[in-house]
């Protein structure tokens, strides 16, 4: 009984992880590359020539940033390819770090008015 | 035939995944409490970025990151390469989470010495990365910051136009060596973990128990690891 348990959470195992293969790896790692590259850029060329100001590169580089998290998450951590129970265990405790973003900008800017 | 034509809807015996006698998530316990762990400290690392970002925020001016890195260390660069250091460092770091990656896909494979050898490079690169931010932790060091020490001048970490605040630099430098040191601090222990597991891959363990999953186990907090610098980088150096 036991034993068939096992073969069958092996052959779960195999079936799931058909999603990765090298090329895909590969792939992945150029696209965290190039992003990277594009944030430089952005850093390095644009904001300090003027052609964009600083409040249009750090919304930029927060996108790509979160880019970046969703391909490390949702590849290499292999998330994508996961029940949808877990990948919404998961998921849904970080709308928490959105919430106390929210929370500490808000009083932040309380504290430049009091310190102003 | 007619005993198959009276169940009602009622006595259906249901099969979807919450409905018993099956496992739900699909994974092996060890790998789940793993993510539960990672979510954990996801919220401890977004904890100090928060708070860094709210007394970023409070502050009237903050030093630029592009005028404080600027130096490359074990160059001859002290000055006019902003932000080139870091973008090594990052991408040692990326380049070990697919050398880590690699070597769990070779794990699904069954292929031992693979394995060993992509865990190999992640160890190197673990120590490359340590090694940078050693340099650059001694670097700032020899430049006057540390914990509750910021460097007499400040002129020349300010943009142009912007008054120097001893306060707002002093914040910055615990913010950053406490961060980056936590963060540090997590690289080091996924070097020691991953070390561990090479020798359990070299002596054979995995291949007797038939399975790899623990190099898997150990990537994903390995990538968590890179993740998390993934938003140290931007957040420290970018914005």
């Amino acid at each position: 009984m036991s034993e068939t348990k096992h073969t069958e959470l092996h052959h779960d195992e195999h079936g799931e992880h058909a999603g990765m293969t090298r090329g895909k790896i590969w792939q992945v790692f150029f696209i965290l590359l190039g992003i990277t590259v594009i944030e430089f850029f952005i850093a390095l060329y644009m904001v300090p020539r003027g052609i964009i100001g600083l409040n249009v590169a750090n919304p930029i580089y927060i996108i790509l940033t979160l880019a970046k998290a969703f391909y490390i998450v949702a590849f290499f951590m292999h998330l994508k390819f996961e029940k949808v129970g877990l990948v919404y265990s998961i998921l849904v405790p970080t709308l928490f770090i959105i919430g106390l973003i929210l929370v500490l900008t808000n009083e932040s800017h309380h504290w430049v008015d009091v310190l102003r | 035939m007619s005993t198959t034509a009276v169940t009602s809807p009622i006595d259906e015996v249901k099969s979807t995944p919450w409905s018993g006698g099956k496992e739900p998530f699909s994974v092996e316990y060890g790998k789940m409490m793993m993510w539960f762990f990672l979510l954990s400290d996801a919220f401890t690392f977004s904890s100090l970025l928060i708070a860094y970002g709210a007394l970023r925020f409070s502050s009237t001016s903050w030093p630029a990151a592009d005028h404080i890195f600027q130096s490359v260390p074990l160059t001859s660069i002290e000055h006019g390469a902003p932000l080139v250091f870091v973008g090594i460092m990052t991408f040692i770091l990326i380049m070990s989470s697919v050398t880590m990656v690699l070597g769990v896909e070779a794990g699904h494979r069954g292929a031992k010495k693979e394995v060993a050898w992509w865990l190999v490079a992640t160890v190197i690169g673990g120590f490359m990365f340590l090694g940078c931010q050693a340099l650059e932790w001694s670097h700032l060091f020899a430049e006057g910051f540390g914990w509750g020490k910021i460097p007499e001048h400040l002129d020349h970490f300010f943009p142009h136009g912007v008054e120097p605040s001893a306060v707002y630099t002093q914040q910055f430098a615990n913010l950053f060596f406490t961060i980056t040191g936590f963060h540090g601090f997590h690289v080091f222990s996924g070097v020691i973990i991953n070390i561990i597991i090479l020798i359990n891959v070299l002596a054979g363990t995995y291949e007797r128990r038939g399975s790899y999953l623990m190099v898997e186990k150990v990537g994903l907090y390995w990538h968590f690891v890179d993740l998390v610098w993934v938003f140290v980088f931007t957040f420290f150096y970018l914005v």
